[in-house]
């Protein structure tokens, strides 16, 4: 391919210059960038908020806060760290690099990809405007009624709290249907299901949880804050409604919830190893199939979150097998991982470091969670340190660790430089430590009878030295994410320069120049192995046809990816960015009132329908260009 | 400098905001200090307090009102607000004002014909909360500060729900020996 | 290197875990059902800790043992044309053996649950507790009605004796938890769940409430003590006396002041005009070793404090600002020390 070529593709991809081409922005990698940024942002804002509650708990009758502070504070760290960080930090790096690995140009519907960043973000801001207003809400993360209600929450902090999860729902959903559809229809001819990246399996499991997952949260919300605004009764047992609906509701959300966040870092951890361990992961079959067994069986556990309840014991005891028996398919993926390790040849860089951190953090995580699942232990468990303890330990080892793993192996490929190893393992081992500093006395906490969001307690309970250990363990926390801004930021000016693959790597996203063209792909490569950098060239090695002076995308067949048609996919534009500021609006009037539903359709429904007013041009354009090989 | 242009914007909406938040929620709170004093329960009109508390912005305060409203037993005379024995509150007609200031001397000096006088066995935040309470039942307060229903059988609809009765004089009965 | 980190880091802490006190502690058990479940425990404990070290060593071994490569050494790609054999037995050995465990692990929590179910209930002291923010209002029920009597915030059972607590809610979920007697269960409006517990060791053990139910969750605690049958017949019959007319002339100031202002309206005294029920049941006041739901001391200074300004202690709570003349608050004190 030549150099004009090349910059003819680059022309087309690329995001329009400028301040107002800021706005119309709509590459996948750009928008990724943004979410990954601002999923980021969100980590440390609620990484400070734990900060501040740890120095609260540091002794006992503290002083730092109040009540009410303290309350905000757990609601606000929860909330930002399930809903603004967690999932969506998740699916905005597949949202990088799922078309990088399947060899596609770009991702399926990419204005509503947009759409569905600006959405986000608008959510996530007017939650800490609100906050900061003192309207932040106060009821916990998971809100139980009738704590949550119109008449123990008074005022509006609940509300803002219950829209901030429509406007976070609202992107999770569009970013699933982005992703499932990049999956299925656009991998490269020759990637069958068969020869899939383990971690593109992973988003696709997580895409499709999230569709079944997110309704109900955005259900029982919406009830709330029918409740809260226009008086139903929902959850009003004086009235025929029940308080357990809300939890049935929020936790058959809840519970896959966590498991979209595991989920994805599962992939993560399948990339990092066959890379570091220079062979492809043991067992790729049964690695699919216990990915897609989670999956499943991650629906039926949410009942677990509820055994102090008056449910009925035999209806408890399900529960508990179903909790016991998810943890084995991710007992297959664990052994498959270690035996890779095994019978391959290690590479002992700061990414595979943070993926063992795994076999350590998130193996006692699981094994807590297995004490949980049982009904009996869990009456003495529930609501206790302990709990806090075994979320944190499946929550860092599970996602976050694994997370600073894929950021250290792919910021090579986003920027084009290398993180700084030094400080990688610095920055490693700071956080290991700390994390266990932190978090495992609460273990004992929780045993010893400390309950979870208690702004202060007696001196006499004995509690003070683990706590204050604690506190001690989450400054040290503080300081490795520090260390790895500082780490991000100078590597990003002064980093070592990477080449295309700088870790030796054998999957797609490689292939191409650190950081990519705008296109992804010059050409667009046939596949005939998992590994296709690691495995002997075949013929033929690219299909032609795709012209470089259009946005034009070859959509493949779901199974075995022969090439379907070419489709042409829509250029830049605002509306992504002016429907998501109609629908704020909408979202944010009906936290006041009810009428808002009626007058917030309105811009809403004129920026839809200028954003898909049918052209002329664009109709000819897409007769033209989508036709069948 | 477009970030420069995003930050000016989300200060102004943080401004707008602002208008709109903050003594809402605060919570707990405490009373003005030095409003009149709550020890000569009398059954004539006194002069208005001094020091008039803004409970009718917080929607604590008047969540703490409805709790006291059903624990002092406010509903045996004046029901949930229709009426009974004592005259509606939730109607336009008031006798004796409606402004929150007149409120609290009826709650604690008392008014003629039966209403009792509980100055001296309710604090002065207490009886705030209640005048901010009872002035949601005729809709007086926003829609963000009352609530749209109670955790119980419903007695009716809503405070935040309710049309805003416009206040007029009613003529006070004569007092009956 | 990580594993000798987090041993280290485990011995620290269990020392230091062993500050803590005894009478809020699940590891302690005092009662039959926290004893199943600490047996439960124990078992759980060790086989998890089994699974852990095996996984943790695995690793470890097949980490020492794999040779080191770069990211120039050649791939190894064998594998994608012939299947492993070996490591898939291996595998399927060790998920196998997973399957095991977890089975044990369902087998004991069953077997828990059965054993806790069967606690016999012959003899049964019956409470009905009743959760507001922020305290507990205790109601002990008998066969005959004019025995019923009912206090808040401190509960006394007899050692041996099963207990059979119904909970109601008033207004939010709360929860029962006294860990050294029993696991917790919530308290849920319009809903009534049943708690068992019995206490097989005379002792003062705390309980808190375990699910956030606003701005005093974390000062709603629960003190109960178990003494022997005699000792506990012993107390509820004092708590079944109405309260005793005061003697002295400044307890009878005392019992104007309560009646005259403020405290008649929230608080019931047995025996008085006192009979309102949005606070705790102050009959036998000065019977109780805490105040503010387990938080405080109950002697006169703390009380002081309490009566003159709750929200200085517990703020956000129910209880008003009492501004008293000091006469009258000495007198309401004097007072309420008589409530015995």
């Amino acid at each position: 391919m030549t150099v004009r070529d090349a910059e003819q593709l680059e022309a087309t991809w690329r995001d329009p210059p400028g301040f107002f081409g800021w706005f119309c922005a709509i590459n996948h990698k750009t928008i990724a960038k943004r979410f990954m940024i601002t999923t980021f942002v969100f980590f440390v804002l609620a990484g400070l908020l734990a900060l501040a509650m740890r120095l609260q708990l540091a002794q006992p009758n503290g002083r730092v806060v109040g009540p009410d502070q303290y309350d905000q504070m757990f609601t606000m760290h929860g909330s930002t760290m399930m809903f603004l960080f967690a999932v969506p930090v998740m699916q905005a790096v597949a949202m990088y690099l799922v078309p990088l690995m399947i060899g596609a140009r770009s991702v399926a519907f990419p204005r509503m990809n947009a759409f569905a960043w600006w959405i986000f973000t608008m959510g996530g801001i007017m939650l800490y405007v609100a906050y900061f207003l003192d309207i932040g809400p106060d009821a916990g993360w998971f809100a139980y009624v009738p704590l949550s209600g119109p008449q123990y929450s008074p005022g509006k902090r609940v509300d803002v709290w219950a829209q901030m999860i429509t406007f976070t729902e609202l992107a999770a959903l569009m970013e699933a249907i982005v992703i499932i559809c990049t999956i299925l229809k656009m991998r490269a001819p020759g990637m069958t299901l068969n020869r899939m990246p383990l971690f593109v399996w992973t988003m696709l499991a997580t895409s499709v949880m999230v569709l079944f997952a997110m309704p109900a949260v955005m259900l029982a919300s919406t009830a709330l804050i029918c409740d809260r605004l226009v008086g139903t009764h929902f959850y009003n047992p004086g009235e025929g409604g029940d308080a357990l609906l809300w939890q049935h509701l929020f936790w058959f959300f809840g519970h896959p919830e966590v498991y979209l966040i595991f989920i994805p870092p599962l992939g993560f951890m399948s990339s990092i190893i066959a890379t570091f361990t220079r062979r492809p992961v043991v067992g790729y079959p049964a690695m699919v199939l216990a990915l897609i067994a989670t999956a499943f069986l991650a629906f039926g556990l949410w009942v677990h979150h509820m055994f102090a309840t008056n449910l009925p014991e035999l209806g408890k005891t399900f529960f508990t097998a179903a909790s016991l028996m998810i943890a084995i398919p991710t007992a297959v993926q664990i052994f498959c991982w270690i035996a890779t390790l095994g019978s391959g040849k290690i590479n002992f860089k700061t990414p595979l470091l943070f993926v063992l951190a795994f076999f350590v953090i998130l193996l006692a995580g699981g094994l807590t969670g297995l004490m949980l699942a049982s009904v009996s232990l869990d009456v003495q468990l529930h609501d206790t340190f302990f709990v806090v303890a075994h979320l944190h330990y499946v929550l860092f080892g599970g996602g976050v660790f694994p997370l600073f793993g894929a950021f250290y192996y792919w910021f090579p490929k986003f920027t084009g430089r290398m993180l700084n190893e030094r400080l990688g393992r610095w920055q490693f081992w700071l956080f290991f430590i700390g994390f266990n500093v932190t978090f495992f006395p609460m273990h004992i906490l929780g045993l010893q009878g400390m309950t979870r969001r208690i702004y202060t307690y007696p001196e006499q309970m004995g509690w003070g030295g683990m706590n204050l250990t604690a506190t001690v363990g989450a400054f040290m926390i503080a300081a490795s994410v520090l260390l790895f801004i500082v780490n991000v930021l100078v590597s990003r000016r002064h980093g070592e320069p990477a080449g295309a693959n700088p870790w030796g790597a054998g999957t797609l996203e490689w292939s191409m120049a650190s950081p990519p063209p705008a296109g992804n792909f010059e050409r667009v490569p046939v596949v005939h192995g998992r590994y296709p950098l690691w495995q002997p060239m075949q013929e033929p090695s690219h299909v032609t046809g795709l012209d470089n002076d259009d946005r034009v995308v070859l959509v493949t067949t779901v199974a075995d990816a022969l090439p379907d048609h070419r489709m042409a996919l829509p250029t830049p534009s605002p509306w992504p960015f002016w429907s998501a500021v109609a629908t704020t609006i909408f979202f944010i009037g009906s936290i006041v009132t009810p009428w808002a539903v009626v007058w917030g359709s309105v811009p809403v429904a004129i920026a839809a329908t200028l954003w898909f007013w049918p052209k002329r041009a664009v109709a000819e354009r897409r007769a033209r260009v989508e036709v069948r090989p | 400098m477009k970030n420069r242009v995003g930050s000016v914007v989300l200060a102004g909406l943080a401004f707008a905001l602002a208008l709109s938040g903050c003594y809402r929620e605060k919570r707990p709170t405490t009373a003005p200090p030095g409003t009149s004093g709550v020890t000569q329960p009398t059954s004539t009109a006194q002069p208005a307090p001094i020091v008039v508390s803004h409970y009718t912005d917080n929607a604590y305060a008047v969540s703490q009102g409805k709790t006291w409203y059903r624990a002092f037993n406010c509903n045996g005379c004046h029901a949930a607000g229709g009426g009974n024995m004592g005259p509606p509150l939730m109607d336009a007609k008031w006798r004796y004002g409606a402004d929150p200031a007149s409120i609290y001397a009826s709650i604690a000096y008392g008014r003629p014909n039966g209403m009792p006088a509980f100055g001296a066995h309710l604090t002065e935040d207490q009886i705030w909360q209640l005048a901010a309470f009872v002035r949601s039942l005729s809709g007086q307060l926003s829609k963000n500060v009352a609530s749209s229903r109670g955790d119980t059988l419903q007695d009716g609809k809503g405070e935040s729900r309710r049309e805003k009765e416009t206040p007029v004089q009613e003529q006070t009965p004569a007092v009956e020996r | 290197m990580k594993t000798r980190a987090a041993l280290f880091a485990s011995g620290a802490l269990a020392a230091a875990g062993a500050a803590a006190a005894p009478f809020q502690d699940a590891l302690r058990p005092a009662g039959a059902q926290a004893a199943h479940i600490g047996k439960l425990w124990n078992f759980t404990l060790g086989l998890c800790t089994l699974v852990f070290v095996a996984i943790v060593v695995a690793c470890l071994v097949a980490l020492w043992r794999a040779p080191r490569a770069d990211h120039e050494s050649m791939a190894d790609v064998s594998s994608l044309a012939r299947p492993e054999s070996r490591i898939h037995r291996r595998i399927a050995w060790a998920v196998g053996l997973s399957a095991i465990g977890l089975l044990a692990l369902l087998a004991a929590d069953v077997f828990t649950s059965r054993a806790m179910a069967r606690l016999p209930l012959e003899g049964a002291v019956n409470i009905e507790l009743v959760g507001h923010q922020w305290w507990w209002e205790a109601r002990y029920r008998d066969a005959d009605p004019s025995r019923e009597f009912t206090t808040a915030n401190e509960l006394h059972i007899p050692v041996g004796r099963p207990v059979i607590v119904t909970l109601h809610s008033s207004d939010v979920i709360h929860s029962l938890w006294i860990p050294n007697l029993q696991g917790k269960k919530d308290l849920i409006p319009g809903r009534t769940a049943i708690l068992r517990l019995r206490a097989d060791r005379p002792g003062v053990y705390r309980g808190q409430c375990a699910e956030f139910c606003g701005l005093e969750h974390a000062l709603m605690a629960l003190q109960v003590t178990a003494e022997p049958s005699q000792g506990y017949e012993a107390w509820a019959e004092r708590q079944r006396q109405p309260a005793p007319a005061p003697a002295t002339a400044l307890a009878r100031r005392g019992q104007q002041v309560f009646l005259g202002t403020t405290c008649v309206m929230c608080h019931t005294i047995g025996g008085t005009t006192a009979g309102a029920g949005l606070g705790p049941n102050l009959t036998h006041l000065a019977s109780r070793q805490t105040i503010g739901a387990g938080m405080f001391p109950n002697n006169r200074g703390y009380l002081a404090g309490w009566i003159a300004d709750p929200q200085a202690m517990k703020p956000g709570v129910n209880m008003p600002a009492n501004s008293l003349p000091p006469d009258d608050l000495q007198a309401l004190l004097t007072y309420l020390e008589t409530l015995k």
